[in-house]
C-alpha cells in the first residue's frame, strides 16, 4: 500500500514466538493429552508505516500468530517487543493502555458486531472505556470516523442487521480507528466479502494507512489481494515462517517450492494465460498440527522432497534483500548466491543429502 | 445443434415479504447444452442461486411466485410434483452446495449416505450399492476409500466433504451438475484441486455443469459459456472468449478490474464497482446498474435496456452505450495495459 517501507523502524518484534493450545481430555479431572503446534517458533518484525502480509492456507497459524500480536492470547514462549516495550507477560489491566495502539479487524462482519448495539455505540465503545471525551465529543468523534471510512454520519442510531456485508466491514474498520492506533491486525478481513466490495474495502484501507498513518498486519489466503496490500509477505505453513520476501520479488521468484504452489494455485482471470501457465496442484491437505511431519513440514506434499527434507528441518536463511526462506531445495536461486549462504553443506541437493545425515541442522547463515 | 438440454425461459421468482414484492428473479432466459460448462457469475443478491434453485424446484417458501418456464429435456419442471421431482433430482440433476460442512448429515457415515441414494434410485443389492459407493469415492480422489467410506462427515477436512459432496452427486449419473459456489469456503489450494476434479469428472462423466459463482477467476478456465447477473437479470452473457476478451456491459469490467491480479503488474489502486447492489424491492427506474455506473448518461435513467446481440452471434448485453463507445472507454477504465501503470 505505502511506499514508505524503507523508513524500517521496527515497531513489534517478534522473537522465538510459541503458542501451544491443550488438548484436554476427562471430565472432572482434565489432563492434558497433545497438543497443537499453532505458532511454532516464529520470529518476525513488523516495521513502522509498512504493510506485512501473512498467508497460508487454514490452520497454518496465522490467524493465531495475529492474535498474540495483539495478545488476545498469552504465549506459551516467547518475546514480542511493542514499540520498545515487552508485552509478552503483561496483565490484563497492564495490558490496556496499549489497547489503544494495537487493534484488530476480523473477518466475519456477521459476528463481529453486536446485534443489539446501535452503530454509534459500537463504534464509541473504544473511546468509552478509554474515557476520551465527553458525550457530545464523542459522537462528533463517531459521525467523522464513520464518514471517514465511507458511511453516512445519519448511520450513527441504525443497528448493524440494516447493513450489508461491506459496510458492515467499515463499521469494523471505524471501530478498530476509534483510538488512532499505531498498528492494526486485520484478519482476513475482505474474505467474506464480493469480490466487487472487496476491492472497496482494500482501496479504503489503502487510503486509511495514508490519513492515519498506520502499520498494518493483514493476514489472508488469498495472495493477489495480499500481493496488491502488502510491502512484504511472510508465507506460514504449519506453524511456521517459511518464507519472508518484499512483496514483488515473493512473487517474481519463489524460493519455497510451497509459495511456488500456493501462487500457482490462485486462478488468473484470463482464460488463455491461465491455460498456458504450469498449475502445481497440491495433494492432499494440511497435515494435524498436533503431531507435525518431522523434518521441513511441508515435505510430503513437495514435488521436490529427498531424504534430507524427512529428517533436518530447513532453517530460515538469508538469500539477500530481505529474502528469507527455510528450504533444502531452494528454487530461484542463482549459483552465487546459493554459494554465498551456504557456508556450510547447502550446495547441492545431493550433497546436502550426504551432509545432512550424520548430525545437526545447520545454523542460520543470515 | 441439438434442443438444449436445460432451456429457461423468461423466468420470475418473486417473494411476499412485509416490506414488499422481492423480485429476487427478474425475467431471465438462458439455455445450457448437453456437456457445457456455464458459469453463471454476480454479486450476492443477484439471483444466481435463486435460479438455479428454482430449476432444482428446491425453493419451498409458500410466499414464492414463480413464472416462466423451465424445460428439461423439453419437459416443463414448473408443473411436475414433488414425487415426480424427487426422481429428477439425483437421476437427472443434481446439486453440490457452498458450505461442505453443513450439507452431509453428521449423524450417519458417508458410505450410508452414498448408498441410500444410490437405492433409492436403483434397484441395488446391499454389497452392489457398498462396492459402486467405494468406486465413486476413489473416483473423486479419497484415499484409501475402502477405510474412508465407514468415516463420518467430522472426520473429514473441508476439502475432503465437498469431494464427498461431488460423489453423492454424480452417484446416479446425472446429466446435469449444478455446483452453488463449490470452492467459495475453501483454500485456494483446495478450491484448484476440486476446480481441477470438475473439469476432470465433466469429461469422464459427460455431465453438463453449471457453475455459480462470484469470482471471475474461478470460471476462466472452465467454463465455455457465461452469464453475467445483475440485480435479477442476465446483463451480459456469451462464451469465455467473448466475456474476458471484449467485455461489453461496465458491470462485467467492474467485476474484472476488482480482481487483484497476479498476472499482471501490480495496479495501484484496484478499480471497485461503487456503492451496493439496489434493493430489489424498489428497483431503480431505468437500467438497475445506473446508480453505480461510471458510464451512465441520460438514457440510462429513462429506459430499460434490453438484453440483445449487438457485437457477435451468442454475444449479449443490456447496455445503452454504442459499441464504439463501449470499447473506447472500457479500454480506458480497465484496460490493463493502460490502467496498471498508472
Amino acid at each position: 500500500m505505502s511506499s514508505n517501507s524503507q523508513n524500517g523502524r521496527p515497531l513489534l518484534e517478534a522473537e522465538h514466538v510459541i503458542k501451544y493450545f491443550p488438548i484436554k481430555r476427562g471430565i472432572l479431572i482434565q489432563r492434558e493429552v497433545a497438543q497443537v503446534h499453532a505458532v511454532d517458533d516464529v520470529s518476525l518484525e513488523v516495521r513502522s508505516g509498512e504493510t506485512l502480509g501473512l498467508v497460508g492456507e487454514s490452520g497454518c497459524g496465522k490467524s493465531t500468530l495475529g492474535r498474540c500480536f495483539v495478545r488476545l492470547y498469552p504465549l506459551t514462549d516467547g518475546q514480542i517487543v511493542f514499540d520498545g516495550q515487552d508485552i509478552s507477560k503483561l496483565s490484563r489491566r497492564q495490558l490496556r493502555p496499549l489497547r489503544r495502539e494495537l487493534q484488530m479487524i476480523f473477518q466475519d462482519p456477521y459476528a463481529s458486531l453486536n446485534p443489539r448495539k446501535r452503530v454509534g455505540s459500537i463504534v464509541g465503545a473504544p473511546l468509552q472505556i478509554h474515557g476520551i471525551g465527553d458525550r457530545g465529543q464523542r459522537k462528533r468523534q463517531v459521525q467523522e470516523l464513520l464518514e471517514k471510512v465511507g458511511l453516512s454520519p445519519e448511520h450513527y442510531n441504525r443497528y448493524p442487521h440494516e447493513f450489508s456485508g461491506g459496510q458492515r466491514q467499515r463499521i469494523g474498520v471505524a471501530r478498530a480507528l476509534a483510538l488512532r492506533p499505531k498498528l492494526v491486525v486485520a484478519d482476513e478481513p475482505v474474505s467474506a466479502l464480493d469480490v466487487s466490495i472487496q476491492a472497496q474495502v482494500i482501496n479504503l484501507l489503502a487510503d486509511l494507512q495514508e490519513d492515519f498513518d498506520l502499520t498494518y498486519v493483514f493476514i489472508a489466503h488469498d495472495l493477489g489481494v495480499v500481493r496488491h496490500v502488502s510491502d512484504r509477505i511472510a508465507v506460514m505453513y504449519l506453524g511456521k515462517i517459511v518464507e519472508i520476501s518484499p512483496a514483488e520479488e515473493l512473487y517474481e521468484r519463489p524460493i519455497m517450492p510451497y509459495t511456488e504452489a500456493l501462487l500457482s494455485a490462485v486462478p488468473i482471470p484470463d482464460p488463455r494465460e491461465s491455460a498456458a501457465r504450469e498449475r502445481i496442484v497440491l495433494e492432499g491437505d494440511v497435515p494435524s498440527p498436533i503431531n507435525p511431519p518431522s523434518g521441513c513440514r511441508f515435505h510430503p506434499r513437495c514435488r521436490y522432497a529427498t531424504d534430507v527434507c524427512t529428517q533436518i528441518e530447513p532453517p530460515l536463511v538469508d538469500y539477500g534483500n530481505g529474502h528469507l526462506a527455510a528450504c533444502h531445495h531452494p528454487l530461484n536461486v542463482d549459483k552465487e548466491t546459493l554459494a554465498r549462504v551456504s557456508v556450510d553443506e547447502r550446495r547441492t541437493p545431493a550433497e546436502a543429502d550426504e551432509a545432512a545425515k550424520p548430525t545437526q541442522p545447520a545454523r542460520p547463515a543470515g | 445443434m441439438a434442443e438444449p438440454l436445460l432451456e429457461v425461459k423468461d423466468l420470475k421468482v418473486s417473494f411476499r415479504t412485509e416490506d414488499g414484492l422481492v423480485r429476487a428473479v427478474d425475467g431471465i432466459s438462458f439455455t445450457v447444452d448437453e456437456g457445457e460448462v456455464v458459469g453463471i457469475v454476480g454479486e450476492s443478491g443477484s439471483g444466481k442461486s435463486v435460479t438455479m434453485m428454482s430449476v432444482m424446484r428446491l425453493i419451498n417458501d409458500p410466499n414464492a411466485i414463480y413464472e416462466g418456464e423451465i424445460l428439461y429435456k423439453g419437459r416443463n419442471l414448473m408443473g411436475v410434483s414433488q414425487d415426480a421431482m424427487r426422481e429428477v433430482r439425483g437421476e437427472e440433476i443434481a446439486m453440490i452446495f457452498q458450505d461442505p460442512m453443513t450439507s452431509l448429515n453428521p449423524v450417519y457415515t458417508i458410505g450410508w449416505q452414498i448408498e441410500e441414494q444410490l437405492n433409492e434410485h436403483n434397484d441395488l443389492k446391499k454389497g452392489q450399492a457398498r462396492r459402486r459407493a467405494m468406486q465413486l469415492l476413489s473416483q473423486v480422489g479419497i484415499p484409501k476409500p475402502e477405510q474412508r467410506i465407514d468415516d463420518y462427515p467430522h472426520q473429514f477436512s473441508g476439502g475432503m466433504r465437498q469431494r464427498v459432496m461431488i460423489a453423492l452427486a454424480l452417484s446416479c449419473n446425472p446429466d446435469l451438475l449444478i455446483a452453488d459456489e463449490p470452492t467459495t469456503a475453501l483454500d485456494v489450494t483446495i478450491q484448484a484441486q476440486i476446480l481441477e476434479l470438475i473439469q476432470n469428472l465433466k469429461s469422464e462423466f459427460g455431465s453438463a455443469v453449471a457453475l455459480i459463482t462470484h469470482d471471475l477467476g474461478v470460471v476462466a478456465d472452465i467454463a465455455d459459456r457465461i452469464l453475467v447477473m445483475y440485480a435479477g437479470r442476465i446483463v451480459e452473457q456469451g462464451d469465455k472468449e467473448q466475456i474476458f476478451y471484449d467485455p461489453q456491459h461496465p458491470y462485467t469490467w467492474g467485476l474484472l478490474g476488482s480482481i487483484a491480479r497476479l498476472d499482471r503488474p501490480k495496479a495501484r489502486r484496484l478499480t471497485a464497482i461503487a456503492g451496493q447492489p439496489p434493493s430489489l424491492i424498489n428497483r431503480p427506474k431505468g437500467c438497475s446498474f445506473r446508480p453505480r455506473c461510471p458510464q451512465a448518461f441520460d438514457r440510462c435513467r429513462a429506459e430499460d435496456p434490453q438484453l440483445t446481440a449487438k457485437v457477435g452471434e451468442g454475444h449479449l448485453d443490456a447496455c445503452h452505450l454504442s459499441v464504439e463507445d463501449k470499447r473506447a472507454r472500457r479500454d480506458a477504465t480497465i484496460n490493463p495495459r493502460l490502467a496498471d501503470t498508472a
